[in-house]
């Protein structure tokens, strides 16, 4: 029998999705292997209260550490107690950042095997296989784990949030937390640089890569998702976010949004894996782009292969013509 | 001070990744170069020597690979690096990322760096994860994703980078290890001198055993992520592909496509 332990990420007293999700699965595969899912919380003054409603997702138990929130190697501390004192033969992570710095941390502490960016999980003989998407989706491999530990991180939105109604015993842990761990500290967690746009409401995204070419490129994705009008808005990929280019509250994909629009146009993005995950539930996904070889065009339903400077303003223009017509 | 990059060798962006379906490894036989991630791991490195933000003495660049990999050291060295340390070892091949990182945290361990630097990904096994693994063997605090490093009184580092609700701020004191992301910086290209005088710098190859490896812990079979078959993803119908030559054309036919679904 081995049971599952579950990193639940939480931030100003909400649990992060992907984390609840992963909670959903793990109870899912727990049941399949003859174990049970329990839950890892660590943070500053988490309440059972908050803690116990992992119980509603499918853990049956949840134990709740005092520590420091946003850095993983206190939280790799946090898991590695529990593995000791627990009977683990599984630890998973939902997408994201921080899962991957502790799953990874992890692995290292207790020797253990780790499979990232993991869609799906299944059951076989009592162990579990993980399948990761591997060279830009063109094939999926299958991971297995030697260790009596085996990690698994998961993509972005891999696993669906399940309601159970049920409710976990909530349990204290103190963890003697190691020296290095405490060697980095948190100064601001989840600033958020430039304006509050919303574009998960939106039915159009126009969104804007590196290949707009500078901060004044987005006026071109402005000027189109005006033309569209209605409901439509303005979104960007991480190279742009980072650059200052466009608010981070307008990032899709793994460290940014998730976005099910009914028509996504993209300008200049190449169609990294961490972007499409946030996307890839749009109806029709149009991209403008330079390169033939560029991945988006893999899961483009209209690709364009040229030079965005020339096709934009003309497609602004040909939509207000088509919109007064 | 010392800073040590970890740098890779991948298959260069021009060919066509693929496996090897027999082994579930990389097919490594084509054009190979140093992975674009991390010449801003080279290049943060030496922004933090040149701006005398910390004083570095020594920026040493250090891969784990085959024999080949030796050419991304000499790209690395040409980017600025002092030296280089290349892990070479038959019984390494085929090291899953647990491995890896312990494998690279052996030699590490005998440099002794103040800061250890690397990229934000691979090209190829795109795993994000070598750093904390490392940084977890090394005992030394860490980050990931890092865009902008700040030196605080040569002993600390002010680090910032995105992670799920928005930008991070955070404080680390040194020795660390950080991976950067590739905002961070715009890498140099290497002036011709630098390529020409690449080969000169040292250059230590290292095996498993002069490193203190433990060597039922590396390699393939004794990694503990094992790979255990692949199969193909659902088959997604072909997009319409339109080059652009005439771009009243392309617009008209992007305009009939997105009306056709009622989309304007
Ligand atoms: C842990 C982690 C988390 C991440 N999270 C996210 C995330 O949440 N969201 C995200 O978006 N990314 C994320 N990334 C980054 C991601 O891997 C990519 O680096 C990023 O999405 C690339 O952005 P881009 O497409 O704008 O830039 P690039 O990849 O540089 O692509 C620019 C494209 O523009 C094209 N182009 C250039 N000029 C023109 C022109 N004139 N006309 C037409 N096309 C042109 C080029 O051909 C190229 O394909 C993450 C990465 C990691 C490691
Ligand atoms: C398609 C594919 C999928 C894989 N999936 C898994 C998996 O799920 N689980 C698993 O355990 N292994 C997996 N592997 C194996 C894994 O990629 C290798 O162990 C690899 O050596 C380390 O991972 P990475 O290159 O993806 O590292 P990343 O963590 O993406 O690399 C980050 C940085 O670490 C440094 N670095 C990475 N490798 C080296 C090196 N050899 N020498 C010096 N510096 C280095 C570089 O600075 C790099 O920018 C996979 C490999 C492939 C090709």
């Amino acid at each position: 029998m081995a049971n599952i332990l579950v990193y639940a990420l939480q931030y100003e007293g909400a649990f992060n999705k992907n984390s609840l999700g992963a909670v959903s699965e793990a109870a899912k595969l727990a049941a399949e292997i003859g174990g049970e899912a329990h839950a890892i919380v660590v943070g500053q003054g988490v309440s059972d209260d908050l803690a116990g409603t992992l119980g509603n997702y499918g853990a049956t138990k949840v134990l709740n550490v005092e520590g420091p929130e946003g850095l993983a190697q206190p939280v790799v501390d946090a898991m590695a107690a529990a593995v000791a004192a627990g009977d683990y033969g599984y630890a998973i992570f939902g997408g994201g950042l921080l899962g991957f710095e502790v799953g990874a941390g992890l692995a290292a502490r207790l020797d253990a095997g780790v499979a990232m960016e993991i869609t799906a999980v299944r059951a076989d003989g009592g162990k579990l296989v993980a399948e990761r998407p591997i060279l830009g989706d063109s094939a999926i491999s299958q991971i297995s784990f030697r260790s009596d530990v085996g990690i698994i991180i998961s993509r972005l939105n891999a696993f669906e949030i399940k309601e159970t109604g049920g409710t976990a015993a909530v349990e204290s842990l103190s963890v003697e937390f190691s020296p290095f761990s405490g060697q980095a500290t948190m100064i601001t967690r989840g600033e958020q640089r430039g304006a509050d746009v919303d574009i998960e409401g939106a039915d159009v995204l126009i969104a804007g890569g590196r290949g707009l070419g500078a901060e004044e490129g987005f006026e071109l994705c402005e000027a189109l998702a005006t033309a569209f009008g209605g409901n439509s808005a303005v979104a960007a990929t991480r190279a742009v976010v980072d650059a200052g280019w466009f608010p981070y509250a307008g990032q899709i994909g793994q460290t940014g949004k998730t976005v099910a629009p009914k028509l996504y146009l993209a300008a200049g993005i190449s169609g990294a894996i961490q972007h499409k995950v946030g996307m890839q539930g749009a109806e029709n996904i149009v991209a403008i782009n330079k390169d033939a070889n560029a991945p988006i065009f893999e899961f483009s339903d209209l690709g364009i292969v040229g030079d965005l400077n020339k096709i934009m303003p003309k497609l602004t223009e040909a939509v207000k013509a088509k919109k007064g017509a | 001070m010392k800073i040590c990059v970890l740098v890779k060798e991948v298959p260069d962006a021009a060919v066509q990744k693929k496996i090897d379906p027999s082994t579930g490894r990389m097919d490594r036989s084509g054009e190979k170069n140093l992975n674009p991630y991390d010449t801003h791991a080279i290049e943060a490195a030496m922004q933090l020597k040149e701006s005398g933000a910390m004083a570095v003495d020594e920026v040493v660049a250090v891969t784990m690979g085959p024999d080949s990999a030796e050419r991304a050291l000499h790209k690395a060295v040409s980017l600025g690096a002092d030296r280089s340390i290349h892990l070479a070892d038959d019984s390494l091949a085929g090291s899953d990322v647990a491995a890896t990182g312990y494998a690279l945290s052996k030699v590490l361990e005998k440099e002794a760096p103040d800061l250890v630097l690397l990229g934000q990904q691979s090209d190829d096994g795109e795993c994000y994860t070598i750093g904390a693994v490392v940084a977890d063997h090394l005992e030394f605090p860490s980050l990931t994703q890092v865009i902008k490093i700040d030196v605080e009184g040569g002993t600390k580092l002010r680090a910032e980078r995105q992670a799920e609700y928005g930008y991070d701020t955070v404080e680390i004191n040194l020795p660390a290890v950080i991976s950067v992301g590739d905002a961070i910086n715009e890498p140099r290209y290497p002036s011709l001198k630098a390529i020409m005088g690449a080969k000169k710098k040292p250059l230590d190859k290292v095996s498993a055993a002069d490193s203190g490896i433990d060597a039922a812990k590396v390699g393939g079979d004794n990694s503990a992520a094992q790979w255990t078959g692949s199969s193909e993803p659902p088959k997604k119908e072909a997009g319409r592909i339109i080059e652009d030559e005439d771009t009243a054309e392309t617009v008209d036919q992007i305009v009939a496509w997105l009306d056709e679904r009622k989309l304007i």
